[in-house]
């Protein structure tokens, strides 16, 4: 069972991963990404992480859906099915990139790894919510800053510059960008 | 099994640089560094199952992971709407052209 559950997810993760760079439309590419990610968490639950595993799955089912809005708020084609080629440097890519998997997967068989140390605990997540609630709070604060952090610099980076950004981000352009001329100071 | 564990984790980290190297589209690039995230996750996953199920690091590891993968794809759309907005472009080659 162990190795069926494996042989199945593992080479459809990796393929359908691989597939999201073949595909030349962004909507086929979004599913092969969404495919990969499901056989990820899949994975992650078979290991024993139900609870990571489901919140992988949950997030980037999530995640591929605001990447279709923005790919249809965006792209040349809308809805992304029109076929495309967005290359560049496509073979100095793909070397750095076998040279990266053989360079890891190198570094994986020649590793000497250690043997299993302790027991999986009965429950993943409540050892998992009792680590973050005690002795890794301080992880639980900075990522807790670092999403507050991001949310502020995302709506600041995306919000459309008002009637009070016309002098520039310095407030020294002259005369300021005003959509009709003749403001104050125009 | 380990071993496959990791080489599974290898072949998503090394699609995913191949997809952010190779893409010009913004929203391409993403995707990259989302797959090379996902072989971090499935490695952490791996670390803690076969290695030391007993610690909880493995487990915080890849919480850390999928809080990056939350500010990647944030910060990614951010800077998309934003370099939109401005140049109106959302392929970098388009985004390197100095402004007119």
């Amino acid at each position: 069972m162990t190795n069926v559950v494996f042989w199945i997810l593992a080479p459809l993760a990796a393929a359908s991963g691989f597939m999201v760079f073949v595909f030349n439309s962004m909507a086929r590419a979004t599913i092969a990404l969404l495919v990969s990610f499901l056989a990820s968490g899949g994975l992650l639950i078979w290991l024993g992480l139900a609870y990571l595993g489901t919140v992988v799955i949950l997030m980037m089912i999530m995640e591929m859906v605001i990447m279709a809005v923005f790919m249809i708020a965006y792209m040349m084609n809308p809805a992304g099915l029109t076929q495309m080629s967005m290359y560049h440097n496509k073979r100095g890519s793909l070397a750095i990139g076998t040279a990266t998997f053989v360079l890891l997967a190198a570094g994986i068989f020649a590793a000497p790894w250690p043997h299993r140390a302790g027991r999986a605990p009965r429950d993943p997540t409540f050892q998992l919510g009792t680590a973050l609630m005690g002795p890794q709070m301080l992880t639980m604060i900075v990522l807790g800053v670092t999403l507050f952090a991001t949310m502020v610099a995302a709506v600041v980076l995306a919000t459309h510059r008002g009637r009070y950004d016309r002098f520039g981000d310095d407030l020294k352009r002259r005369p300021p960008a005003d959509p009709v001329r003749g403001g104050v100071d125009g | 099994m380990l071993q496959l564990f990791l080489l599974l984790a290898a072949a998503l980290f090394a699609i995913g640089l191949y997809g952010a190297l190779s893409q010009q589209s913004i929203v391409m690039i993403m995707m990259g560094l989302e797959l090379m995230l996902n072989g971090v996750t499935v490695a952490a996953g791996a670390f803690w199952h076969y290695l030391a199920p007993a610690s909880v690091a493995g487990q915080v590891i890849l919480v850390v992971v999928v809080v990056a993968m939350a500010v990647e794809m944030a910060m990614g759309f951010a800077v998309t709407t934003a370099i939109f907005r401005a140049r109106d472009v959302d392929m970098t080659d388009m985004a390197a052209d100095l402004k007119r």
